[in-house]
Protein backbone atom coordinates (compact mmCIF):
# COMPACT_ATOMS: atom_id res chain seq x y z
CA UNK A 1 0.00 0.00 0.00
CA UNK A 2 2.76 2.24 0.90
CA UNK A 3 4.70 1.50 -2.15
CA UNK A 4 1.58 2.46 -4.44
CA UNK A 5 0.98 5.70 -2.42
CA UNK A 6 4.41 6.30 -3.27
CA UNK A 7 4.39 5.72 -6.73
CA UNK A 8 1.15 7.56 -7.13
CA UNK A 9 2.95 10.36 -5.63
CA UNK A 10 5.83 9.77 -7.88
CA UNK A 11 3.53 10.09 -10.84
CA UNK A 12 1.77 12.63 -10.07
CA UNK A 13 4.63 15.03 -9.41
CA UNK A 14 5.80 13.93 -13.09
CA UNK A 15 2.59 14.61 -14.83
CA UNK A 16 3.06 18.62 -12.87
CA UNK A 17 6.57 18.88 -13.94
CA UNK A 18 5.62 17.96 -17.47
CA UNK A 19 2.43 19.66 -18.09
CA UNK A 20 4.48 22.68 -16.50
CA UNK A 21 7.12 22.17 -19.67
CA UNK A 22 4.14 21.46 -21.99
CA UNK A 23 2.38 24.92 -20.98
CA UNK A 24 5.94 26.60 -21.18
CA UNK A 25 6.58 24.88 -24.76
CA UNK A 26 3.03 25.92 -25.86
CA UNK A 27 3.76 30.04 -24.79
CA UNK A 28 3.37 30.01 -21.06
CA UNK A 29 -0.03 32.26 -20.22
CA UNK A 30 -2.05 34.36 -22.24
CA UNK A 31 -1.30 37.63 -23.02
CA UNK A 32 -3.74 39.69 -20.31
CA UNK A 33 -5.45 42.82 -22.48
CA UNK A 34 -4.19 45.47 -19.91
CA UNK A 35 -0.35 44.88 -18.77
CA UNK A 36 -0.47 48.18 -17.48
CA UNK A 37 -2.78 49.26 -14.36
CA UNK A 38 -2.79 50.91 -11.30
CA UNK A 39 -5.52 50.54 -9.30
CA UNK A 40 -5.21 53.13 -6.83
CA UNK A 41 -4.06 56.93 -8.45
CA UNK A 42 -5.04 58.62 -5.33
CA UNK A 43 -2.28 59.09 -2.90
CA UNK A 44 -4.64 60.47 -0.21
CA UNK A 45 -6.60 57.04 -0.50
CA UNK A 46 -3.74 55.06 -0.79
CA UNK A 47 -2.26 56.34 2.31
CA UNK A 48 -5.06 55.93 4.25
CA UNK A 49 -5.54 52.32 3.51
CA UNK A 50 -1.99 51.29 4.40
CA UNK A 51 -2.72 51.45 7.93
CA UNK A 52 0.51 51.37 9.51
CA UNK A 53 2.58 50.06 6.76
CA UNK A 54 2.97 53.14 4.28
CA UNK A 55 6.54 52.60 4.60
CA UNK A 56 6.67 49.30 3.37
CA UNK A 57 3.52 50.08 0.38
CA UNK A 58 5.95 53.39 -0.31
CA UNK A 59 8.72 50.85 -0.74
CA UNK A 60 6.59 48.62 -2.82
CA UNK A 61 6.02 51.39 -5.20
CA UNK A 62 9.26 52.59 -5.98
CA UNK A 63 10.06 48.91 -6.65
CA UNK A 64 7.61 49.00 -9.17
CA UNK A 65 7.99 52.50 -10.62
CA UNK A 66 11.88 51.28 -11.38
CA UNK A 67 10.60 47.75 -13.04
CA UNK A 68 8.20 50.12 -14.71
CA UNK A 69 11.00 52.63 -15.92
CA UNK A 70 13.02 49.84 -16.81
CA UNK A 71 10.81 47.65 -18.44
CA UNK A 72 9.49 49.79 -20.72
CA UNK A 73 13.24 51.35 -21.47
CA UNK A 74 13.97 48.01 -22.42
CA UNK A 75 11.12 46.99 -24.06
CA UNK A 76 11.25 46.48 -27.84
CA UNK A 77 7.59 47.96 -28.41
CA UNK A 78 7.35 50.72 -30.87
CA UNK A 79 4.58 52.66 -29.05
CA UNK A 80 5.92 51.91 -25.08
CA UNK A 81 4.65 54.19 -22.68
CA UNK A 82 6.10 55.01 -19.71
CA UNK A 83 2.43 56.25 -18.34
CA UNK A 84 2.43 54.75 -14.85
CA UNK A 85 6.15 56.59 -14.15
CA UNK A 86 4.39 59.52 -12.29
CA UNK A 87 1.67 58.40 -10.64
CA UNK A 88 3.69 55.38 -9.11
CA UNK A 89 6.18 58.19 -8.01
CA UNK A 90 3.73 60.19 -6.57
CA UNK A 91 2.39 57.40 -4.75
CA UNK A 92 5.86 56.75 -3.23
CA UNK A 93 6.55 60.21 -2.11
CA UNK A 94 3.14 60.33 -0.36
CA UNK A 95 3.22 56.82 1.32
CA UNK A 96 7.08 57.94 2.43
CA UNK A 97 7.30 61.83 1.82
CA UNK A 98 11.08 61.30 2.94
CA UNK A 99 12.30 58.97 0.34
CA UNK A 100 15.27 61.16 -1.24
CA UNK A 101 15.90 58.60 -3.98
CA UNK A 102 12.46 58.50 -5.42
CA UNK A 103 12.76 62.28 -5.43
CA UNK A 104 16.18 62.25 -7.30
CA UNK A 105 16.15 59.07 -9.21
CA UNK A 106 12.07 59.92 -10.07
CA UNK A 107 13.25 63.34 -11.76
CA UNK A 108 16.12 61.51 -13.64
CA UNK A 109 13.65 58.94 -15.14
CA UNK A 110 10.81 61.54 -15.64
CA UNK A 111 13.50 63.93 -17.47
CA UNK A 112 14.97 61.32 -20.23
CA UNK A 113 13.69 62.32 -23.23
CA UNK A 114 12.41 59.06 -25.60
CA UNK A 115 12.81 56.52 -26.16
CA UNK A 116 15.19 56.13 -22.72
CA UNK A 117 12.14 58.33 -20.72
CA UNK A 118 8.74 59.48 -21.32
CA UNK A 119 10.37 63.51 -21.78
CA UNK A 120 8.76 65.31 -18.99
CA UNK A 121 10.86 67.75 -17.12
CA UNK A 122 7.77 69.23 -15.90
CA UNK A 123 6.61 66.47 -14.13
CA UNK A 124 10.75 66.06 -12.94
CA UNK A 125 9.94 70.10 -11.25
CA UNK A 126 6.51 68.86 -10.02
CA UNK A 127 7.74 65.55 -8.07
CA UNK A 128 10.81 67.88 -6.65
CA UNK A 129 8.92 70.72 -5.52
CA UNK A 130 6.92 68.21 -3.83
CA UNK A 131 9.93 66.97 -2.20
CA UNK A 132 11.06 70.42 -1.49
CA UNK A 133 7.54 70.69 0.52
CA UNK A 134 7.81 67.76 2.39
CA UNK A 135 11.44 69.28 3.47
CA UNK A 136 12.32 72.10 2.84
CA UNK A 137 16.24 72.09 4.07
CA UNK A 138 17.35 69.60 1.42
CA UNK A 139 19.27 71.20 -1.05
CA UNK A 140 19.87 67.91 -3.58
CA UNK A 141 16.47 68.80 -4.51
CA UNK A 142 16.97 72.81 -5.10
CA UNK A 143 20.00 71.44 -7.33
CA UNK A 144 18.45 68.56 -9.27
CA UNK A 145 15.24 71.45 -10.00
CA UNK A 146 18.30 73.49 -11.42
CA UNK A 147 19.93 70.60 -12.83
CA UNK A 148 16.34 69.63 -14.90
CA UNK A 149 15.89 73.42 -15.83
CA UNK A 150 20.00 73.53 -17.44
CA UNK A 151 19.82 69.90 -19.10
CA UNK A 152 16.47 69.35 -20.40
CA UNK A 153 14.91 72.66 -20.66
CA UNK A 154 18.11 74.63 -21.26
CA UNK A 155 16.40 77.55 -19.08
CA UNK A 156 19.59 78.57 -17.99
CA UNK A 157 18.15 82.03 -16.23
CA UNK A 158 16.14 79.38 -13.92
CA UNK A 159 18.84 76.68 -13.76
CA UNK A 160 21.29 79.60 -11.99
CA UNK A 161 18.22 80.44 -10.02
CA UNK A 162 17.71 77.15 -8.11
CA UNK A 163 21.47 76.62 -7.97
CA UNK A 164 21.68 79.56 -6.52
CA UNK A 165 18.38 78.72 -4.25
CA UNK A 166 20.52 75.70 -3.14
CA UNK A 167 23.27 77.05 -2.21
CA UNK A 168 21.89 79.07 0.24
CA UNK A 169 20.06 75.99 2.11
CA UNK A 170 21.89 74.39 4.88
CA UNK A 171 24.86 72.01 5.00
CA UNK A 172 24.80 72.58 0.75
CA UNK A 173 28.17 72.12 -0.56
CA UNK A 174 31.03 74.82 -1.36
CA UNK A 175 30.91 74.37 -5.26
CA UNK A 176 26.95 75.11 -5.69
CA UNK A 177 27.78 78.95 -5.44
CA UNK A 178 30.19 79.03 -8.25
CA UNK A 179 28.12 76.59 -10.23
CA UNK A 180 25.26 79.26 -9.68
CA UNK A 181 28.09 81.70 -11.40
CA UNK A 182 29.08 79.87 -13.89
CA UNK A 183 25.77 78.85 -14.95
CA UNK A 184 24.18 82.17 -15.09
CA UNK A 185 27.66 83.83 -16.97
CA UNK A 186 28.14 80.84 -19.52
CA UNK A 187 24.98 78.48 -19.59
CA UNK A 188 24.82 75.97 -21.86
CA UNK A 189 28.68 75.94 -22.23
CA UNK A 190 30.43 72.65 -22.62
CA UNK A 191 32.31 73.01 -19.68
CA UNK A 192 29.80 74.35 -17.26
CA UNK A 193 27.85 71.00 -18.24
CA UNK A 194 30.91 69.04 -17.42
CA UNK A 195 31.22 70.52 -14.48
CA UNK A 196 27.73 69.64 -13.04
CA UNK A 197 28.12 65.75 -14.27
CA UNK A 198 31.48 65.89 -12.59
CA UNK A 199 30.11 67.03 -9.04
CA UNK A 200 27.45 64.37 -9.52
CA UNK A 201 29.98 61.99 -10.70
CA UNK A 202 31.90 62.54 -7.80
CA UNK A 203 29.37 62.61 -5.21
CA UNK A 204 26.30 60.55 -6.24
CA UNK A 205 25.14 58.02 -3.82
CA UNK A 206 24.47 54.89 -5.91
CA UNK A 207 25.84 53.34 -8.21
CA UNK A 208 23.79 53.56 -10.72
CA UNK A 209 23.75 57.16 -10.56
CA UNK A 210 27.67 57.09 -10.33
CA UNK A 211 27.67 55.53 -13.79
CA UNK A 212 25.30 57.44 -15.81
CA UNK A 213 27.06 60.70 -15.02
CA UNK A 214 30.59 59.26 -16.21
CA UNK A 215 28.08 57.81 -19.40
CA UNK A 216 27.08 61.64 -19.23
CA UNK A 217 30.75 63.12 -18.91
CA UNK A 218 32.10 60.68 -21.96
CA UNK A 219 29.41 61.86 -23.93
CA UNK A 220 30.81 65.59 -23.34
CA UNK A 221 34.32 63.82 -24.58
CA UNK A 222 33.04 62.44 -27.39
CA UNK A 223 31.11 65.70 -28.15
CA UNK A 224 34.64 67.53 -28.10
CA UNK A 225 36.54 64.42 -30.23
CA UNK A 226 33.40 64.94 -33.21
CA UNK A 227 34.18 68.31 -33.10
CA UNK A 228 37.77 67.62 -33.96
CA UNK A 229 37.30 65.36 -36.02
CA UNK A 230 34.68 67.23 -37.91
CA UNK A 231 37.27 70.28 -38.22
CA UNK A 232 40.20 68.06 -39.44
CA UNK A 233 37.46 66.41 -42.44
CA UNK A 234 36.94 69.89 -43.32
CA UNK A 235 40.08 71.09 -43.98
CA UNK A 236 40.70 67.56 -45.60
CA UNK A 237 37.84 68.99 -48.31
CA UNK A 238 38.86 72.13 -48.00
CA UNK A 239 42.66 70.98 -49.20
CA UNK A 240 41.12 67.81 -51.71
CA UNK A 241 38.45 69.61 -53.03
CA UNK A 242 36.54 66.60 -51.66
CA UNK A 243 35.06 64.51 -48.59
CA UNK A 244 37.32 61.87 -47.54
CA UNK A 245 35.99 58.25 -48.21
CA UNK A 246 37.17 56.60 -45.09
CA UNK A 247 39.73 57.17 -41.98
CA UNK A 248 42.05 55.75 -44.22
CA UNK A 249 42.14 58.78 -46.71
CA UNK A 250 42.68 61.35 -43.25
CA UNK A 251 45.24 59.27 -41.91
CA UNK A 252 47.62 59.42 -45.88
CA UNK A 253 47.02 62.98 -45.74
CA UNK A 254 47.91 63.64 -41.95
CA UNK A 255 45.47 64.34 -40.21
CA UNK A 256 45.18 61.09 -38.53
CA UNK A 257 47.35 58.76 -36.83
CA UNK A 258 44.75 55.46 -36.42
CA UNK A 259 40.90 55.11 -36.75
CA UNK A 260 39.37 57.24 -34.06
CA UNK A 261 36.96 55.89 -31.45
CA UNK A 262 35.05 57.10 -28.87
CA UNK A 263 35.55 57.07 -25.06
CA UNK A 264 33.80 53.53 -25.46
CA UNK A 265 35.93 52.23 -27.48
CA UNK A 266 33.92 51.92 -30.49
CA UNK A 267 34.73 53.47 -33.84
CA UNK A 268 33.18 56.59 -35.19
CA UNK A 269 31.50 56.97 -37.87
CA UNK A 270 32.20 59.26 -41.50
CA UNK A 271 29.83 59.57 -43.85
CA UNK A 272 29.40 61.90 -46.89
CA UNK A 273 31.44 64.21 -45.11
CA UNK A 274 30.04 63.74 -41.65
CA UNK A 275 31.45 62.37 -38.63
CA UNK A 276 29.02 60.59 -36.04
CA UNK A 277 28.56 58.23 -33.74
CA UNK A 278 28.82 54.57 -34.25
CA UNK A 279 24.90 53.32 -34.06
CA UNK A 280 25.85 50.49 -31.72
CA UNK A 281 28.02 53.03 -29.21
CA UNK A 282 26.59 53.18 -25.68
CA UNK A 283 27.10 56.75 -25.90
CA UNK A 284 23.79 57.31 -28.45
CA UNK A 285 22.07 59.14 -28.60
CA UNK A 286 24.24 62.59 -27.30
CA UNK A 287 22.31 65.90 -25.67
CA UNK A 288 21.03 68.51 -28.21
CA UNK A 289 23.08 71.59 -27.45
CA UNK A 290 21.26 74.83 -28.19
CA UNK A 291 21.94 76.17 -31.58
CA UNK A 292 23.96 79.06 -30.87
CA UNK A 293 26.63 76.73 -29.19
CA UNK A 294 27.09 74.66 -32.28
CA UNK B 1 0.95 36.03 41.80
CA UNK B 2 2.35 32.79 41.83
CA UNK B 3 -1.01 31.18 40.28
CA UNK B 4 -0.99 34.06 37.62
CA UNK B 5 2.57 32.66 36.91
CA UNK B 6 1.38 28.88 36.78
CA UNK B 7 -1.43 29.69 34.16
CA UNK B 8 1.04 32.49 32.32
CA UNK B 9 3.82 29.21 31.37
CA UNK B 10 1.07 26.80 30.49
CA UNK B 11 -0.11 29.60 27.94
CA UNK B 12 3.44 29.76 26.94
CA UNK B 13 3.93 26.05 27.08
CA UNK B 14 0.94 25.59 24.85
CA UNK B 15 1.58 28.03 22.45
CA UNK B 16 4.95 26.06 21.71
CA UNK B 17 3.22 22.92 21.17
CA UNK B 18 0.80 24.51 18.72
CA UNK B 19 3.43 25.48 16.64
CA UNK B 20 3.60 29.42 17.33
CA UNK B 21 7.09 29.68 17.07
CA UNK B 22 7.35 28.35 13.41
CA UNK B 23 6.65 31.78 12.39
CA UNK B 24 9.86 32.43 13.04
CA UNK B 25 11.44 30.29 10.61
CA UNK B 26 8.64 32.26 8.06
CA UNK B 27 10.09 35.35 8.57
CA UNK B 28 13.57 34.72 8.93
CA UNK B 29 13.15 33.05 5.39
CA UNK B 30 11.40 36.04 4.38
CA UNK B 31 14.02 38.46 5.75
CA UNK B 32 17.06 36.26 3.93
CA UNK B 33 15.28 36.44 0.59
CA UNK B 34 14.57 39.72 0.62
CA UNK B 35 18.34 40.77 1.60
CA UNK B 36 18.85 38.50 -1.53
CA UNK B 37 16.34 39.68 -4.19
CA UNK B 38 16.12 43.51 -3.09
CA UNK B 39 19.31 44.22 -5.21
CA UNK B 40 18.31 43.10 -8.55
CA UNK B 41 14.78 44.78 -8.03
CA UNK B 42 15.44 48.02 -7.54
CA UNK B 43 17.49 51.24 -7.65
CA UNK B 44 19.41 52.13 -4.21
CA UNK B 45 17.83 52.29 -1.28
CA UNK B 46 18.21 48.17 -0.12
CA UNK B 47 19.01 48.17 3.80
CA UNK B 48 16.13 50.87 4.22
CA UNK B 49 13.73 48.54 2.52
CA UNK B 50 14.94 45.71 4.44
CA UNK B 51 14.08 47.86 7.51
CA UNK B 52 10.41 49.31 6.48
CA UNK B 53 10.07 45.28 5.52
CA UNK B 54 12.10 43.77 8.64
CA UNK B 55 9.77 46.76 11.20
CA UNK B 56 6.71 45.26 9.22
CA UNK B 57 6.78 41.79 8.90
CA UNK B 58 7.63 41.86 13.10
CA UNK B 59 4.61 44.03 13.44
CA UNK B 60 2.24 41.83 11.13
CA UNK B 61 3.40 38.40 12.29
CA UNK B 62 2.84 39.39 16.44
CA UNK B 63 -0.73 40.38 15.41
CA UNK B 64 -1.49 37.55 13.89
CA UNK B 65 -0.27 35.95 17.13
CA UNK B 66 -2.00 38.41 19.24
CA UNK B 67 -5.37 37.95 17.46
CA UNK B 68 -5.75 34.19 16.81
CA UNK B 69 -4.28 33.24 20.06
CA UNK B 70 -5.72 36.05 21.92
CA UNK B 71 -9.92 35.18 21.15
CA UNK B 72 -9.15 31.61 21.80
CA UNK B 73 -7.83 32.15 25.58
CA UNK B 74 -10.77 31.91 27.19
CA UNK B 75 -12.83 29.95 24.37
CA UNK B 76 -11.02 27.06 23.91
CA UNK B 77 -11.39 26.41 28.01
CA UNK B 78 -15.01 26.40 28.05
CA UNK B 79 -15.41 24.74 24.64
CA UNK B 80 -13.05 22.11 25.80
CA UNK B 81 -15.22 21.95 29.53
CA UNK B 82 -11.57 22.66 30.73
CA UNK B 83 -13.14 25.23 32.62
CA UNK B 84 -15.08 23.43 35.25
CA UNK B 85 -12.03 21.39 36.39
CA UNK B 86 -9.59 25.22 36.21
CA UNK B 87 -11.98 27.22 37.96
CA UNK B 88 -12.66 24.31 40.95
CA UNK B 89 -8.94 24.42 41.75
CA UNK B 90 -7.88 27.02 43.61
CA UNK B 91 -7.31 29.84 41.05
CA UNK B 92 -9.14 32.89 41.33
CA UNK B 93 -11.53 34.24 37.99
CA UNK B 94 -9.08 37.14 37.76
CA UNK B 95 -6.12 35.26 38.29
CA UNK B 96 -7.38 33.15 35.19
CA UNK B 97 -7.54 35.79 33.06
CA UNK B 98 -4.47 37.79 34.36
CA UNK B 99 -2.31 34.45 33.58
CA UNK B 100 -4.35 33.78 30.31
CA UNK B 101 -3.01 37.15 29.23
CA UNK B 102 0.42 37.01 30.85
CA UNK B 103 1.04 33.78 28.97
CA UNK B 104 0.18 35.43 25.82
CA UNK B 105 2.32 38.75 26.96
CA UNK B 106 4.97 36.07 27.17
CA UNK B 107 4.61 34.10 24.36
CA UNK B 108 5.34 37.55 21.87
CA UNK B 109 7.77 38.68 23.66
CA UNK B 110 9.81 35.58 22.87
CA UNK B 111 8.51 35.57 19.33
CA UNK B 112 9.66 39.54 18.47
CA UNK B 113 12.96 38.86 21.00
CA UNK B 114 13.97 35.90 18.56
CA UNK B 115 12.43 38.02 14.91
CA UNK B 116 14.77 41.32 16.24
CA UNK B 117 18.01 39.25 16.52
CA UNK B 118 17.28 37.57 12.87
CA UNK B 119 16.50 41.50 11.69
CA UNK B 120 19.97 42.74 13.20
CA UNK B 121 21.66 39.58 11.96
CA UNK B 122 20.25 39.96 8.16
CA UNK B 123 21.18 43.98 8.56
CA UNK B 124 24.58 43.49 9.93
CA UNK B 125 25.04 40.83 6.75
CA UNK B 126 23.67 43.96 4.36
CA UNK B 127 25.82 46.04 6.24
CA UNK B 128 29.19 44.49 4.96
CA UNK B 129 28.06 44.23 1.35
CA UNK B 130 27.96 48.32 0.91
CA UNK B 131 31.62 50.31 0.47
CA UNK B 132 32.32 52.56 3.38
CA UNK B 133 31.69 55.37 0.57
CA UNK B 134 28.24 54.34 0.58
CA UNK B 135 27.36 53.99 4.15
CA UNK B 136 28.44 57.28 5.18
CA UNK B 137 25.19 58.68 3.20
CA UNK B 138 22.86 56.57 5.00
CA UNK B 139 20.86 58.49 7.31
CA UNK B 140 21.81 55.95 10.18
CA UNK B 141 23.44 52.84 9.81
CA UNK B 142 22.39 49.75 8.92
CA UNK B 143 22.23 48.32 12.31
CA UNK B 144 20.89 51.69 14.58
CA UNK B 145 19.48 50.94 17.80
CA UNK B 146 17.19 52.84 18.03
CA UNK B 147 15.44 50.59 15.81
CA UNK B 148 14.84 48.88 19.32
CA UNK B 149 11.94 51.96 20.37
CA UNK B 150 9.98 51.27 17.55
CA UNK B 151 10.12 47.38 17.96
CA UNK B 152 9.20 48.04 22.15
CA UNK B 153 6.51 50.34 20.49
CA UNK B 154 5.31 47.95 18.32
CA UNK B 155 5.34 45.14 21.21
CA UNK B 156 3.05 47.28 23.19
CA UNK B 157 0.80 47.94 20.72
CA UNK B 158 0.32 44.10 20.01
CA UNK B 159 -0.02 43.76 24.15
CA UNK B 160 -2.95 46.07 23.74
CA UNK B 161 -4.69 44.21 20.81
CA UNK B 162 -3.86 41.20 22.82
CA UNK B 163 -6.19 42.81 25.80
CA UNK B 164 -8.74 43.76 23.11
CA UNK B 165 -8.78 40.34 21.57
CA UNK B 166 -8.89 38.75 25.47
CA UNK B 167 -11.47 41.01 26.50
CA UNK B 168 -14.31 40.14 23.45
CA UNK B 169 -13.19 36.49 24.25
CA UNK B 170 -14.41 36.57 27.23
CA UNK B 171 -17.92 36.84 26.25
CA UNK B 172 -18.09 36.45 22.03
CA UNK B 173 -17.20 33.62 19.67
CA UNK B 174 -14.25 33.37 18.17
CA UNK B 175 -15.12 34.45 14.61
CA UNK B 176 -16.84 37.95 16.28
CA UNK B 177 -13.67 38.63 18.56
CA UNK B 178 -11.27 38.55 15.40
CA UNK B 179 -13.54 40.24 13.33
CA UNK B 180 -14.00 42.75 16.39
CA UNK B 181 -10.55 42.73 17.35
CA UNK B 182 -9.05 43.61 13.54
CA UNK B 183 -11.96 46.20 13.25
CA UNK B 184 -10.65 48.09 16.16
CA UNK B 185 -7.51 47.52 14.95
CA UNK B 186 -8.43 49.05 11.54
CA UNK B 187 -10.38 52.26 13.17
CA UNK B 188 -7.71 52.48 15.73
CA UNK B 189 -5.44 53.69 12.49
CA UNK B 190 -7.81 56.44 11.53
CA UNK B 191 -7.56 57.98 14.40
CA UNK B 192 -6.47 61.61 13.15
CA UNK B 193 -9.38 61.64 10.97
CA UNK B 194 -11.90 61.37 13.45
CA UNK B 195 -10.40 64.29 15.35
CA UNK B 196 -10.58 65.97 12.14
CA UNK B 197 -14.24 64.98 11.05
CA UNK B 198 -15.72 68.26 12.29
CA UNK B 199 -13.94 69.94 9.46
CA UNK B 200 -15.83 67.90 6.61
CA UNK B 201 -19.42 67.33 8.52
CA UNK B 202 -22.24 70.02 8.91
CA UNK B 203 -24.41 68.44 11.76
CA UNK B 204 -23.02 69.30 15.22
CA UNK B 205 -24.22 66.14 16.73
CA UNK B 206 -21.65 63.86 14.37
CA UNK B 207 -19.10 66.33 14.72
CA UNK B 208 -19.53 65.59 18.18
CA UNK B 209 -19.68 61.79 18.05
CA UNK B 210 -16.33 61.73 15.62
CA UNK B 211 -14.89 63.61 18.83
CA UNK B 212 -16.16 61.10 21.14
CA UNK B 213 -14.77 58.30 19.18
CA UNK B 214 -11.42 59.80 18.76
CA UNK B 215 -11.11 59.77 22.68
CA UNK B 216 -12.50 56.41 23.13
CA UNK B 217 -11.24 54.34 20.52
CA UNK B 218 -7.72 53.27 20.90
CA UNK B 219 -5.28 55.07 18.66
CA UNK B 220 -3.03 52.81 17.04
CA UNK B 221 -1.15 55.22 14.72
CA UNK B 222 0.55 56.54 17.89
CA UNK B 223 2.59 53.43 18.79
CA UNK B 224 3.80 53.62 15.09
CA UNK B 225 7.26 55.35 14.95
CA UNK B 226 8.88 53.06 12.30
CA UNK B 227 9.32 55.71 9.78
CA UNK B 228 10.59 57.73 11.80
CA UNK B 229 13.47 55.20 13.42
CA UNK B 230 14.37 54.53 9.49
CA UNK B 231 15.16 57.97 8.36
CA UNK B 232 16.80 58.65 11.53
CA UNK B 233 14.35 61.39 12.57
CA UNK B 234 13.94 62.30 16.81
CA UNK B 235 11.23 60.49 18.44
CA UNK B 236 10.59 62.44 21.19
CA UNK B 237 11.20 61.03 25.04
CA UNK B 238 7.70 62.25 25.97
CA UNK B 239 5.94 61.16 23.09
CA UNK B 240 7.43 57.80 23.98
CA UNK B 241 6.18 58.14 27.72
CA UNK B 242 2.94 59.49 27.03
CA UNK B 243 2.26 56.76 24.16
CA UNK B 244 3.68 54.27 26.17
CA UNK B 245 1.55 55.21 29.31
CA UNK B 246 -1.35 55.55 27.13
CA UNK B 247 -1.07 52.08 25.99
CA UNK B 248 -0.66 50.97 29.65
CA UNK B 249 -3.60 52.40 30.44
CA UNK B 250 -5.87 51.12 27.78
CA UNK B 251 -4.32 47.69 28.67
CA UNK B 252 -5.57 48.10 32.22
CA UNK B 253 -9.03 48.90 31.37
CA UNK B 254 -9.57 46.12 28.97
CA UNK B 255 -8.24 43.67 31.58
CA UNK B 256 -10.47 45.14 34.39
CA UNK B 257 -13.38 44.88 31.83
CA UNK B 258 -12.41 41.50 30.84
CA UNK B 259 -12.31 39.97 34.97
CA UNK B 260 -15.51 41.83 35.54
CA UNK B 261 -17.31 39.97 32.76
CA UNK B 262 -15.74 36.93 33.20
CA UNK B 263 -16.26 37.33 36.92
CA UNK B 264 -19.80 37.48 35.91
CA UNK B 265 -20.42 34.84 33.62
CA UNK B 266 -22.21 31.51 34.45
CA UNK B 267 -20.89 28.09 33.69
CA UNK B 268 -23.41 26.06 34.54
Amino acid sequence: MKWRMALLCVFLFGAVVGLQALHEQRGGPLVRPVSNLLYVRSPEVMSRMALSYDALLADLYWIRAVQHYGGTRLSVEPDRQYDLLYPLLDLTTSLDPRFNVAYLFGSIFLSEMPPGGPGRPDLAIALLEKGLRAQPARWEFAQAIGFVQYWWRQDYQQAALWFRRASELPQAPDWMAPLAATTLAQGGNRQSSRLLWLHIARTAEVDWYRNEARRRLQQLDAMDQLDLLQRAVDAFRGRQGMAPSSWADLREAGYLRGTPADPTGTPYRLQSGAVMLDPRSRLNPLPVEPPRLR
Amino acid sequence: MRTIAHVAVNVFKESVRDKVLYSLVAFATLLIAVSYLIGQLTAGQDVKIIKDLGLAAIATFGLLIAVFIGIGLVWKEVERRSIYGLLSKPIRRHEFILGKYAGLALTLFVNMAMMTVAFYVVLAYMNTQFPAEARSVWPASATDPRMLLAIALIFLELLLVTAIALFFSTFSSPFLSAALTFGLWVVGHFNADLRNFESVVETRTAAHLARALYYVLPNFAAFDVKAQVVHALPVPSAYVATTAAYGIAYIALLLTGAVVIFARRDFK
